[in-house]
């Protein structure tokens, strides 16, 4: 039987994993994903109490998130696209211009 | 007699005239054609009034007009209401006092106009018309000073002719002497004003009012101070302060022989005939007042009669021909007010008449002779002119034969009765006058012999025109300024040209006839100026009388109280007329008596003279030296004042300078410790404040590393921490 807490455990895990891309990987599409991972850990939640608590909602959430993503991702990559014809690189370490 | 404002206005718009206009655009001709033709005019509109006021009944003699409102009435408020209103018209008073005087103002001042039309010729064309513009204006206030029908106005004419006279004395104010004598003459009459304006203070406070007549009646209601010194006495000797100061009596007499520094038609008009005498004028007109007050009139008589006696003992030994005319001034002004210390108003005022004719005719007669001279006023250098100045000798023989007083000329009238009302009077005054008297006859006569009689003294001249040719030469006639100014050389001694003689010959006229009008009872004459001039001395008694009817007991007091005065003022000097004629011999010997001596010493044997000199060499320098009264007054009020002023500088540069100074150090210095402050602290924060930024920021900047997941992992951080906290302290 799977109970929301398999569901749960599931979202947090996948979230840590986004977070953890997040935090370590240097290339920048690497870390898109990663972000992209933590909205979807989040996905999950909301579609596993909607589920549990009968109520569509949630799923209506889940949706915008997934439309919100979508359209971030256009404008996410557009930044990267633009980053990388100026430095001929994805790398994070080099996009250091807010330094003091 | 409406018009009689226009009798001082006249003059005014002369002055007014050749002031503003003549100044800069009129010919010698044509200034001196305006200001002679307004005085002419004035004259014919004094005799006019004069003439009209004499077809009136005495008691009747006094007419006022008010011109216009000078100071409008202002409500006086004490604590207990309204008490009054004090206000001033420009009202103007005809009666015999002011109607003689403006004949002697009038008439006089046109025969000095003409003269000086002759005398200033050789001025520059501007000067003479400031000349005449200065003479018309002292006319103009001489004229209202002696038509004002209150006190205000009287005193704006009193307070003008001072200014006139002090433009006057300095109209050649290039030279340093002349200067200083005007600003001399018009410091010295400050201080008689003084004494003027408080006496005029202190009617106000006693009477309410300013006008003579309401002053004349409220005065003789009151009680006559014999025994006290009341108010009434204050305010007579505070006049007579004033009195002195312009009628050069003693203290203040000082500036009447330096005043002969002004153009000769100058010292004949102002400071002979007309405004010296206003100060008789002025206790004339208060004469209700003085007789009110018999201790200060005896003061009056007193000082009077003392500066007869000192002027003429200087005007003995004096040599400059205007000075002993100034001397003998100052002693005929002693004269009048030993009338008015008297009680002899109307011989006073009649003296003053006299005096008038004879004084500016010998001043005129002397101003011809010193344009004989060309400018030389020293008598030891003139001598037996009488064959070069025919007219200018007759004439002044005839003026000094009347101010010696001899009979039948007009100074014997005048100055006889003068001494016969000091004789009833008072013997001691009586005896000084007489003193006086004689020598009166004694300097003038001296005067005349060192000018006319014997050998000519003075300077040669080019005899190649022969003597005495250029009598229609108008020479320089600067008194003191030396010969030739502006054109060749001196022709010697000469007549002066008509206008100038024809004054001469006028006023010697009048010195002889004037006194006619005066010829006392004893002689069998009616004295008729006395008669006339009487309702001027006591119109508040004719007023009084017609107010006080016998009905309220104020009234009632008031008429017994007007009748005691009545009594009194009329009371005879019960003298039987033997003595009066043989006062009158007296005085006519003594007359006699110093002419002969006059002759013996300066025609006869001239060098006696010189050896009494050397013998009474003391008294004669102090004679010489005025007694060292300018030096006194040196010593003592000039330098007082002097000192004061040195003094109060010292304060001023001590004290005051000091405490600006300090004030200007202590800001100065706190300046200096608020600009430290300033630098140190104010600035010291900000500094500090930059300072701790600048070093703070050195090393917390650091923390921006601009890498992106730096600030994601201090986010994460965050988040995790306060979870944490919500977590465990919930």
């Amino acid at each position: 039987m799977i109970t929301p807490t398999h569901y749960m455990l599931l979202s947090a895990a996948l979230f840590i994993i986004g977070v953890i891309g997040v935090m370590v990987r240097r290339n920048l599409i690497i870390i898109f994903m990663s972000i992209e991972l933590m909205l979807n850990a989040v996905n999950i939640n909301l579609v596993a109490f909607s589920n549990q608590l009968h109520d569509a909602i949630g799923q209506v959430f889940a949706i915008f998130v997934i439309a919100v993503a979508a359209a971030e991702a256009a404008v996410g990559l557009g930044i990267i696209l633009a980053f990388y014809r100026n430095k001929e690189t994805v790398n994070i370490d080099e996009m250091n211009l807010m330094r003091w | 007699m409406r018009y009689i404002w226009l009798i001082p206005v006249l003059p005014g718009i002369g002055a007014a005239i050749n002031g503003l206009v003549g100044i800069r655009y009129f010919s010698r001709r044509t200034a001196g054609l305006v200001a002679c033709a307004m005085m002419t005019l004035a004259l014919g509109v004094s005799a006019f009034a004069f003439w009209q006021m004499l077809g009136l009944p005495s008691e009747a003699r006094a007419f006022d007009v008010v011109v216009a409102q000078w100071i409008p009435s202002i409500p006086l408020q004490t604590s207990n209401g309204v008490i009054g209103a004090f206000q001033v018209p420009w009202g103007f008073r005809l009666d015999p006092l002011s109607g003689m005087m403006i004949l002697i103002v009038t008439g006089i001042g046109t025969m000095i106009h003409v003269y000086s039309t002759a005398y200033m010729a050789e001025e520059p064309r501007a000067g003479v018309a400031r000349f005449f513009c200065y003479l018309n204006l002292f006319c103009f206030f001489m004229l209202m000073l002696v038509l004002g029908s209150s006190f205000p106005v009287m005193f704006v004419g009193w307070e003008g002719v001072g200014l006139c006279s002090y433009l006057l004395i300095g109209y050649w104010y290039e030279k340093k002497s002349a200067s200083d004598a005007g600003k001399k003459a018009f410091i010295t009459n400050r201080v008689g004003d003084w004494g003027f304006i408080l006496g005029i203070f202190l009617i106000y406070m006693t009477f309410g009012t300013l006008d003579f007549r309401a002053i004349q009646n409220a005065a003789a209601a009151m009680p006559v101070e014999t025994m006290h010194f009341g108010v009434l006495s204050f305010i007579c000797l505070l006049l007579f302060v004033g009195a002195t100061g312009k009628s050069a009596q003693i203290p203040l007499y000082v500036w009447l022989p330096d005043a002969m520094e002004g153009p000769t038609p100058v010292s004949a008009l102002i400071h002979a005939a007309t405004m010296v005498t206003a100060g008789v004028y002025m206790l004339g007109r208060n004469a209700v007042l003085f007789s009110h007050a018999p201790q200060v009139m005896t003061i009056v008589a007193i000082v009077g009669v003392l500066t007869a006696l000192m002027a003429a003992t200087i005007g003995l030994v004096q040599y400059d021909i205007k000075r002993v005319l100034a001397y003998s001034t100052v002693s005929q002004l002693g004269y009048m007010f030993t009338a008015m210390g008297v009680g002899a108003f109307s011989a006073g005022a009649f003296h003053l008449m006299t005096h008038a004719f004879f004084k500016a005719l010998l001043f005129l007669g002397s101003g011809s002779v010193i344009h004989a001279m060309g400018g030389e006023q020293d008598m030891r250098r003139m001598g037996g002119l009488k064959k070069y100045l025919p007219v200018t000798f007759v004439t002044m023989m005839l003026g000094t034969l009347a101010i010696a007083g001899i009979f039948p000329f007009s100074g014997f009238f005048s100055k006889d009765e003068i001494l016969f009302r000091a004789f009833v009077a008072n013997k001691a005054v009586w005896a000084l006058a007489v003193v006086a008297a004689f020598m009166t006859a004694f300097y003038m006569f001296r005067l005349m012999a060192m000018t006319f009689f014997g050998g000519y003294r003075g300077p040669a001249w080019e005899s190649a025109h022969g003597h005495g040719a250029h009598d229609h030469d108008a020479h320089a006639a600067h008194d003191a300024h030396g010969a030739g100014h502006g054109h060749g050389a001196w022709h010697g001694p000469h007549e002066s040209p008509s206008p100038m003689t024809l004054p001469l010959q006028v006023l010697a006229i009048g010195a002889c006839v004037a006194g006619f009008v005066g010829i006392p009872a004893a002689l069998g004459g009616g004295n008729a100026i006395e008669k006339f001039l009487e309702p001027s001395f006591t119109p508040a008694a004719v007023q009084l009388k017609l107010d006080a009817t016998p009905g309220g007991t104020a009234e009632g007091a008031r008429s017994v109280r007007l009748q005691a005065y009545e009594a009194a003022e009329h009371e005879e000097p019960h003298v039987s007329r033997g003595v009066e004629l043989g006062l009158m011999g007296f005085s006519l010997v003594v007359a006699v008596c110093g002419i002969m001596l006059a002759r013996k010493l300066y025609v006869t044997k001239p060098q006696l003279s010189d050896e009494l000199a050397d013998r009474w060499a003391g008294a004669h320098r102090v004679l010489s030296n005025k007694y060292y009264v300018d030096e006194l007054y040196d010593a003592t009020v000039i330098s007082g004042t002097f000192a004061a002023g040195r003094s109060l500088w010292a304060v001023d540069r001590n004290v005051v300078d000091g405490v600006v100074n300090g004030s200007g150090w202590v800001t100065i210095i706190s300046a200096w410790f608020s600009g430290l402050t300033d630098r140190t602290v104010v600035d010291g924060v900000v500094n500090l404040v930059g300072r701790v930024c600048e070093e703070g920021s050195f090393w917390f900047r650091r923390v921006q590393t601009g890498l992106v997941q730096n600030y994601a992992m201090l986010m994460l951080f965050g988040i995790f921490a306060f979870v944490s906290i919500y977590l465990f302290m919930r």
